[in-house]
């Protein structure tokens, strides 16, 4: 059986996609681009796909993963376009490689995520930033099914900074948001590297630590995108390629 | 005019409601058209949640039939949940259609497809979310022609204040006609407004406009008559049929859904129309005759429909779809051609006497055994000769003895309680049966290992069949019946624990059982239970039986009668009903022999097979039954390997 990993996007109207949306039309993708898949044995056969550490409902990303068995060795790069000219523009294919390494999951070690606050004056985010990062923990609370829970926000982040403003702000990801790129109108973006943890941080749990530190209360719902996940580079505060490994041990000439 | 997109607006609410997928459309198979290249334009809407409307075969049909021609758009709607609803309020976004994201306002044309009566709240909610005036006759030049489509639309009489206009029968060739003619009167500069294409529509003989007709009452409640208002507006209004379902291959792309949805599968009718005959099912009275799909036309659409869409289960459509006179051969070529791909097969609403365990065996084939599912409908056998529903119970333990003995263990039952005629005995045979089939599995298998699970629901007589005259059972009589049911299966020691069994209590079907058989005055009741806020009646979490009689008393306040008057009595024969106007081609004096023999427990045979009862349909409608069988084969597609 053939392994592939696969890098792909939930962008701009998509991103209100649920994993399990996500997994359902995955699937049915494979099935109208006839991918020769690998069944699990059973009762019940199904595809054999792992999908690892999927963003939340309503979060864009430019870095979901997902391994696929097959049947029968196909060409990544091969696969990878006929995958992605089956699935619906947002959700696309945009890496495969090969599997040759184990713990990929493992090496999932942190996120980065952009965070678009339309309506929130830099400065001000800025503020906000310095006085969560000057706390040694932020504790915040969220709603689960099992009810609220409280647990720190400010020990998993491996970095946080308020981006200079820039026109257009790089952030077009295919949503029609033309009102808020009006001139003028203030909008503070944010760099936010976090530790995969247990339990896990997300970029809304900042967003309430920004809250409970500095008051922090943007007016709109901020846009998220998961930028990367990956290796961390704790000297630079990146995250680096999860699939750079698997590419290295590719044979020459694929 | 340009109209906008109002997803902008809209995208900065989506992080505050649920399941905020259902709202962005963007689906597999969906089109959007350019607005400006297009001059008839229709909202489409099935006045239901996203999950439920999405898999609508109607509205498919209807959104490829009119995108697939030159200068027609067609978009959708569906019903927003309460949590979008207020929003939209507060922040002024209007009803919308999730392909462009359009105002729903801005479309000429704005149908609804009503598969049941509990969407009527649903379809003022988008209205008035809409910025469309409630009722027809506040509308305007420049807002859509409301109307409305669907089994429901066969009495459209209690939402006719709302509509425009109606259309019954099947719709494919009926929206390409509306459409023609709407293109013409607004390539004329739209003379005369609103009533000239109403009135052109009208004239047709195939478009129910209700403002062309006033309704006259008799001093005790009853209809008088119902009389058109203007020159050339037809008495009476014609259903449509289509003719050769094999023209009409349609959803040939269906749509797939991001998010989750009631039904995802492959859903193919392979014929429209029933003549079994049975007496509760205003499906099979209003769709005849029978339209067989012939095999090989089944075969093409499974085919390029799995191709497009990915789905790993083919559904089998029809009001009984172990009748096709080809089915073992379309059921047997389909698991073969599909056998690698373990694409499942599922056959809804089989007859326990046309089905055979072979074809059972061939339908789990590929897929999962579940269990099997059958509709007696009557407990005793006294009252399926009432109903019409030819099953002894003799047939069914035979097919049930067999099913067991082919490995399956698990079998359900659906009944109905509430016919007309039905007495305690009667349901509570329905516990007899049960214990019957547990009994024999339990002899065939030689082990306790069996359940059977018993389902009913209340019967609510509809317009257009031999019971549209019948008393329905009132909310307290249905729930007393099924209590004494319950206590009678629940005492049984050596069945009892198992018997599953499900129902719904009476109320809900009381409501339904008045939008059913109801005339125009229930429009108040309909509208005052909107405004106190009713939505979704067909949830159990948002309908409120309480509310709908509230409403009732306040909107039949000073006419004389109330809801009892509509549900729990029985009409005449004289009685004009309010649905008579509407044509469905049935003789109403065949219906009305047909409620006596009913009362006499007298069968009908299905006139597939037998000659002619002369219910109306086919020398009324100038159509004829349709069906094979065609000799032909399903045979497996070759796989070109790449």
């Amino acid at each position: 059986m053939q392994r592939i990993r696969l890098r792909y996007t939930k962008r701009g109207r998509l991103r209100f996609t649920s994993h399990r949306d996500f997994q359902r039309a995955f699937e049915r993708a494979l099935r109208r681009s006839a991918v020769p898949m690998a069944y699990s044995a059973g009762f019940t056969p199904h595809p054999k796909v792992s999908y690892a550490n999927a963003a939340p409902t309503g979060v864009a990303s430019e870095a979901e993963y997902l391994e696929i068995g097959l049947a029968e060795a196909r060409d990544p790069e091969e696969l990878r376009a006929q995958l992605d000219e089956s699935l619906p523009p947002g959700l696309d294919i945009v890496d495969a490689v090969e599997v040759r390494t184990a713990n990929f999951v493992e090496r999932l070690e942190a996120s980065e995520w952009q965070l678009r606050l339309a309506g929130v004056d830099r400065d001000e985010a800025a503020r906000a930033v310095a006085a969560f990062l000057a706390e040694e923990a932020v504790e915040v609370q969220r709603t689960t099914k099992n009810g609220v829970r409280v647990f720190d926000a400010r020990g998993a982040v491996s970095a946080l900074q308020v981006l200079p403003s820039q026109v257009g702000d790089g952030n077009d990801t295919g949503t029609e948001r033309a009102d808020d790129v009006r001139p003028g109108s203030p909008c503070a973006i944010l760099r936010l590297v976090v530790r995969h943890a247990t339990p896990a941080v997300r970029p809304d749990d900042v967003l309430s630590g920004l809250r409970a530190t500095a008051d922090l209360a943007p007016p709109v719902p901020a846009e998220v995108t998961r930028l990367a996940q990956g290796p961390l580079d704790e000297e630079t505060g990146t995250v680096t390629d999860p699939l750079a490994l698997d590419r290295a041990a590719a044979p020459a000439g694929r | 005019m340009p109209v906008e997109s109002v997803f902008p607006r809209l995208e900065a609410l989506l992080p505050h409601v649920q399941k905020p997928i259902q709202y962005v459309g963007g689906e597999l198979n969906s089109t959007v058209k350019d607005w400006d290249a297009c001059d008839v334009r229709w909202a489409l809407m099935y006045p239901d949640a996203y999950e439920v409307g999405l898999p609508n075969q109607g509205v498919m049909i209807l959104y490829e039939v009119l995108n697939e021609r030159e200068g027609v758009l067609a978009e959708r709607t569906y019903s927003v949940w309460p949590d979008l609803e207020a929003l939209m309020r507060e922040h002024g976004v209007p009803q919308f259609t999730v392909d462009a994201h359009r105002p729903v306002k801005a479309f000429d044309l704005f149908g609804l497809s009503f598969s049941t009566e509990l969407g009527y709240t649903n379809m003022l909610a988008a209205l008035d979310l809409a910025g469309i005036p409630l009722e027809s006759k506040d509308r305007g030049l420049d807002d859509p022609i409301v109307l409305a489509g669907g089994h429901a639309a066969f009495n459209p009489e209690p939402i006719a204040d709302f509509l425009d206009c109606a259309v019954i029968g099947d719709g494919e060739q009926a929206v390409l006609d509306m459409t023609e003619i709407v293109r013409a009167w607004k390539a004329e500069g739209r003379p005369g407004g609103r009533d000239e294409v109403l009135l052109r529509l009208a004239k047709t003989g195939g478009v129910y406009v209700p403002r062309f007709y006033d309704v006259e009452y008799l001093p005790d409640g009853r209809i008088g008559r119902v009389v058109p208002n203007r020159p050339g507006v037809p008495w009476r209004v014609s259903k449509h049929t289509v003719m050769d379902l094999d023209e009409w291959p349609y959803p040939k792309q269906p749509l797939v859904p991001l998010a989750e949805t009631v039904h995802e599968r492959m859903s193919v009718e392979i014929f429209r129309g029933c003549t079994r005959g049975c007496r509760f099912c205003q499906a099979g009275m209003i769709t005849r005759p029978v339209r067989e799909r012939s095999i090989t036309g089944i075969g093409e659409m499974v085919d390029r429909g799995l191709k497009a869409t990915g789905f790993e289960e083919v559904g089998l459509l029809s009001l009984s779809s172990a009748d096709h006179s080809e089915i073992a051969d379309v059921t047997k070529g389909l698991a073969d051609r599909y056998a690698e791909d373990k694409i499942g097969l599922s056959l809804p609403s089989t007859r326990v006497d046309a089905f055979n365990i072979d074809l059972a065996n061939e339908l789990s084939r590929n897929g999962r055994r579940s269990g099997l599912t059958f509709a007696p409908e009557g407990g005793s056998e006294r009252i399926r000769k009432v109903i019409n529903k030819m099953v002894s119970e003799e047939d069914l333990i035979n097919t049930v003895a067999t099913a067991y003995g082919n490995g399956w263990r698990q079998v359900k039952l659906y009944f109905m309680c509430g016919l007309p005629t039905e007495t305690d005995e009667d349901v509570l045979q329905i516990g007899e049966m049960a214990k019957n089939v547990i009994a024999k599995g339990r002899e065939v298998t030689g082990g306790n290992d069996i359940r059977c699970t018993v389902s009913i629901g209340g019967f609510v007589p509809k317009p257009h069949t031999p019971f549209q005259w019948a008393p329905q059972l009132s909310a307290e009589d249905t729930d007393a019946r099924l209590a004494k049911l319950r206590d009678s299966i629940r005492h049984d020691r050596k069945f009892g624990k198992n018997i599953g069994f499900r129902y719904h209590d009476g109320k809900p079907g009381i409501v339904e059982g008045l939008l059913s058989r109801g005339d125009r005055r229930i429009g108040a009741v309909i509208r005052a239970v909107y405004d106190d806020g009713g939505r979704f009646d067909g949830w159990r979490e948002h309908f409120s039986y309480d509310r709908w009689m509230a409403c009732a008393d306040k909107g039949l306040a000073g006419t004389g009668v109330d809801v009892d008057w509509y549900t729990t009595r029985e009409r005449g024969y004289e009685e004009v009903l309010p649905w008579d106007h509407l044509d469905s081609g049935l003789d109403k004096d065949w219906l009305w022999e047909d409620w006596q023999d009913a009362l006499e427990e007298v069968e009908v045979e299905d006139c597939r097979w037998t000659p002619c009862f002369d219910c109306g349909v086919c020398p009324q409608m100038d159509t004829h039954i349709q069906i094979g069988p065609t000799g032909k084969k399903l045979l497996p597609l070759t796989v070109v390997k790449s």
